[in-house]
């Protein structure tokens, strides 16, 4: 028995390999299996190779694998372009239709299973995919009967007859594999998972539930990958809340409507990636101006430009952080799991509402769109700060006298009313303004209104602005990441054999100086991991805290998560 | 109840002695009145330009944003609260030049909104630059030998973007300026009302005097009929776009809001933003 395997199903974009990896690894989650997926696609809808590859074990993992145990090809294509991340004596499932062939040097075993033969069978060659499901569920050993309650449903609004053709070709499926291996494979058979209740989800729709939980109820957006899956999550589950999605035309159409919403004293929000962020900075800047709360989720992937639209990278650090003209207060926040995307969510439309500024979301593609088991989340941690908002009855105005918005207090933030409200009324602009907001360009009005801004955010520290893991006072290597590589950082650590410190930093601005500088000046050597050419999270610690000497950068940004292994070395050429 | 003096503020606008927006900002403050709002009611949303600053010069919500943007910011605050009698405003070269994607998207998107853009035909506020709305030769300083495109046709495009509501006026008439934003105000849907204001300083061909000799005003066609989307579109090509009044109206298609699905007449603004754990628990076990 084994307690962790890695497996890779690759075809035809628009196949539909999504739906067996779906209802494969949903069973496997049932199960109580820690799962951690990673996507493979192209920019374009039909055709191109994808693949989709699914670790499975026992424990909880967030880092792909290094390596493949199996590989389900549809096409030979699969076969050549991933038969080389097979381990020696790895198997191979093929669709016995192509004639699959296995390249000489791959030490692999091929298992032609008649996928195709089968379906057409038993009615359609669609169902082709079920029959794979079969073939990889028996050789894990697994429970059909599983498998089964999920293909219902899957295929249930279709209606039995399909359901049964359906479980009718898993079953088949199942049945030769197992004739061809003669019985369960000891080297392949998983241990039994735990059969804990989590959840099976991607970063965006945990993006996307703690938008919901945090009472957002408008979001503008545009389409763009990797974020689209926040807005067409929520364009299905917010009209039961009276809320609603605008496709909008563009990304600056998107933000700027959020910020009226929010003006208006909705919680709102938009998400994007790079070219719709670079879009946004205008409008960024509008909203730390004029102090109107808005969360914006940025779902990196590769740039610069168009980039590597469907790829991994951390490049958009120093954009957010320093992007838009003028100097405005604005939060960064980078949840590192799926559980902080939820938790992160709520609390950023907390800091945009309490704090009155723009806050940004930062996560990755993998984090984004890697499909992973993910401890479910709780209802109690759900809270709502709205801050210094006054709503119901004002005292009247005097005359000529507007509200003051934009009043100097002790902490910079100010009262805010909203629109609608008697003896409320104020202006709003993205000019310099006095305290009831009209335009004011006089130099001790200025100067108030820019300390006033700037200092908001002087206290504001996160919930574990960064996350520490250091049982080492003098640790041989500090290791610092960010976003979705913390799973792989940690995989890699496990293997060294020397003192080794972690920290994730999830307050990307402003930067958490205080709580990192004992950790740096502790430790002999700071390795920071990044997915990006330039070491841009490298360089916000030497801004902050120095220590050039003893700061080294990872660096990766071919569009390809880390692998742990990768990882391994490149931590112990260092120490 | 409010009259159009409690929608004025001390606050002098900076517009040049003679400017058309003055007539632009004393109709809104009018109409606004004459349909029975109270100040807190009112929220103008505005871009950059010389008359952006109409949000500061009415005593209602004002939110005076960023160039070219405020219809998104308009349309946000609606949908956030549809209580609200929202009018976002600006001028040619913020509607027609840098804003002309929203333009054309928030009329095809159709929410219960005004706007009103001031037309001077030129760029005030920078000093004298050509406009979307310049004439083919129009000199300018960005065209000093004379601009070589041609001018935009804003009804046209409202037209062919599928607006429900379009009007133009020309700010000296006081009177029909402001029963077309009263319309507008009343009308369920996206209203779009194209104001020639004059720009005294920088526009020494398109004056009060051009536009007296040059528009028609529908009132002068007894048999013009408003809902009638081919004869709008004749009119508006047979006067080249000279024509004041109201050019067409559609009163049969809903708003945006009324076709969003579930949502409700109350404004959002005032609904209770928390979930029930009930309702959590659900939208968890979608994951399972």
């Amino acid at each position: 028995m084994i307690t962790q395997l890695s497996w890779k199903i690759g075809g035809q974009q628009g196949e539909g390999l999504e739906s067996t990896d779906r209802i494969f690894s949903t069973a496997l989650s049932r199960l109580g299996y820690h799962l951690y997926g990673y996507r493979h696609f192209s920019s374009r809808i039909k055709g191109g190779h994808t693949n989709n590859k699914i670790r499975i074990s026992t424990r909880p993992i967030r880092a792909i694998s290094d390596d493949l145990d199996i590989l389900v090809a549809f096409d030979q294509e699969t076969i050549d372009l991933n038969a080389h991340e097979l381990r020696d004596g790895g198997i191979i499932i093929a669709d016995d239709k192509f004639n699959p062939t296995v390249p000489e040097h791959i030490k692999a075993r091929l298992i032609p299973v008649p996928f195709t033969g089968i379906a057409e069978e038993l009615g359609t060659s669609l169902m082709k995919n079920m029959v794979a499901t079969g073939a990889s569920a028996a050789l894990l050993g697994l429970s059909i009967d599983v498998i089964k309650a999920v293909v219902e449903e899957e295929f249930g609004r279709k209606g039995p007859a399909v359901v049964e053709k359906n479980v009718e070709a898993v079953s088949r499926g199942a049945k030769y594999m197992l004739e061809q291996t003669g019985g369960p494979l000891e080297e392949f058979m998983l241990a039994p998972g735990d059969g804990a209740e989590r959840l099976f989800i991607i970063g965006n729709e945990a993006c996307g539930l703690g938008a919901l939980a945090a009472g957002c109820r408008i979001m503008s957006a545009y389409p763009i990958t990797p974020a689209s899956e926040i807005m067409e999550y929520l364009i299905k589950r917010l009209p039961k809340f009276g809320g609603t999605v605008v496709q909008t035309e563009d990304e600056i159409a998107a933000v700027t409507m959020a910020i009226g919403a929010g003006y208006g004293g909705v919680r709102a929000m938009t998400a994007s990636a790079g070219p719709g962020l670079s879009l946004m900075m205008e409008a960024i800047g509008l909203s730390g101006m004029t102090e109107t709360p808005v969360v914006i989720v940025d779902t990196q992937r590769g740039g610069p430009s168009t980039g590597l639209p469907t790829k991994q990278e951390q490049s958009d650090l120093n954009a957010l952080v320093y992007g838009t003209h003028g100097e405005i207060p604005k939060v960064v926040i980078a949840p590192s799991t799926i559980e902080e995307c939820f938790y992160d969510m709520i609390e950023a439309f907390n800091i945009a509402e309490t704090y009155q500024c723009p806050v940004i979301v930062m996560t990755d593609l993998q984090l984004a769109l890697g499909k992973q088991t993910a401890e479910k989340f709780d209802y109690e941690r759900i809270k709502i700060e709205r801050g210094k908002l006054v709503r119901g009855e004002l005292p009247a105005l005097e005359e000529n006298k507007l509200f003051k918005r934009y009043e100097f207090t002790e902490d910079g933030i100010s009262p805010r009313v909203l629109p609608g409200q008697k003896h409320g009324l104020h202006h709003v602009t993205g000019v310099e303004h006095d305290q009831e907001g009209r335009p004011s360009e006089g130099p001790a009005n200025r100067k108030k209104m820019m300390e006033k801004r700037l200092k908001k955010l002087q206290y504001l520290r996160i919930t574990d602005a960064i996350k520490v893991d250091a049982p080492h006072e003098q640790p041989d290597l500090l290791i610092i990441g960010m976003g979705s590589t913390g799973g792989t950082i940690d995989e890699a650590r496990g293997r060294l054999d020397a003192k080794t410190n972690h920290i994730t930093i999830r307050q990307i601005h402003p930067f958490p100086t205080e709580e990192l500088r004992p950790y740096i000046e502790q430790a002999k050597q700071v390795v920071v991991v990044e997915n990006n050419a330039t070491g841009q999270l490298a360089n916000q610690i030497k801004l902050h805290l120095g220590h050039h000497d003893k700061i080294r950068n990872v660096l990766k940004y071919d569009g390809n998560p880390f692998l742990p292994a990768e990882l391994y070395h490149a931590f112990k050429e260092l120490i | 109840m409010a009259t159009f003096k409690d929608f004025r503020n001390n606050v002098k606008p900076n517009w040049c002695p003679g400017c058309g927006d003055f007539s632009v900002q004393a109709s809104i403050q009018r109409a606004a009145a004459n349909v029975g709002l109270e100040p807190e009611n009112l929220a103008v949303v505005s871009g950059i330009g010389c008359s952006g600053r109409i949000s500061g010069y009415i005593n209602c919500y004002g939110f005076h944003g960023i160039h070219g943007r405020a219809l998104p910011i308009a349309q946000g605050l609606k949908l956030a609260n549809r209580d609200l009698t929202v009018i976002a405003s600006g001028g040619d070269g913020d509607g027609f030049a840098i804003g002309m994607g929203h333009t054309i998207h928030a009329i095809r998107r159709n929410i219960n909104i005004t706007y009103i853009v001031m037309d001077n035909q030129i760029y005030g506020l920078t000093k004298g630059q050509t406009s979307p709305r310049s004439a083919f030769g129009f000199k300018t300083k960005s065209t000093p030998e004379g601009s070589i495109e041609s001018a935009l046709s804003p009804l046209e495009i409202a037209m062919a973007a599928g607006a429900t509501f379009v009007a133009q006026s020309f700010s000296s008439n006081l009177k029909q300026l402001t029963e077309l934003i009263e319309l507008a105000i009343k009308h369920e849907g996206f209203s779009f009302i194209n104001v020639f204001s004059p720009c005294v300083t920088f526009n020494k061909i398109n004056t009060y005097d051009w536009f007296k000799e040059n528009i028609v005003d529908l009132a002068e066609f007894p048999d013009y009929d408003p809902s009638n989307r081919i004869m709008a579109m004749s009119k508006i090509m047979e006067t080249n776009g000279l024509l004041t009044g109201l050019i067409y109206q559609d009163k049969s298609r809903k708003a945006y809001e009324d076709l969003i699905p579930g949502f409700r007449q109350e404004a959002l603004v005032n609904q209770n933003i928390e979930i029930t754990r009930e309702e959590f628990e659900k939208l968890v076990a979608e994951f399972r």
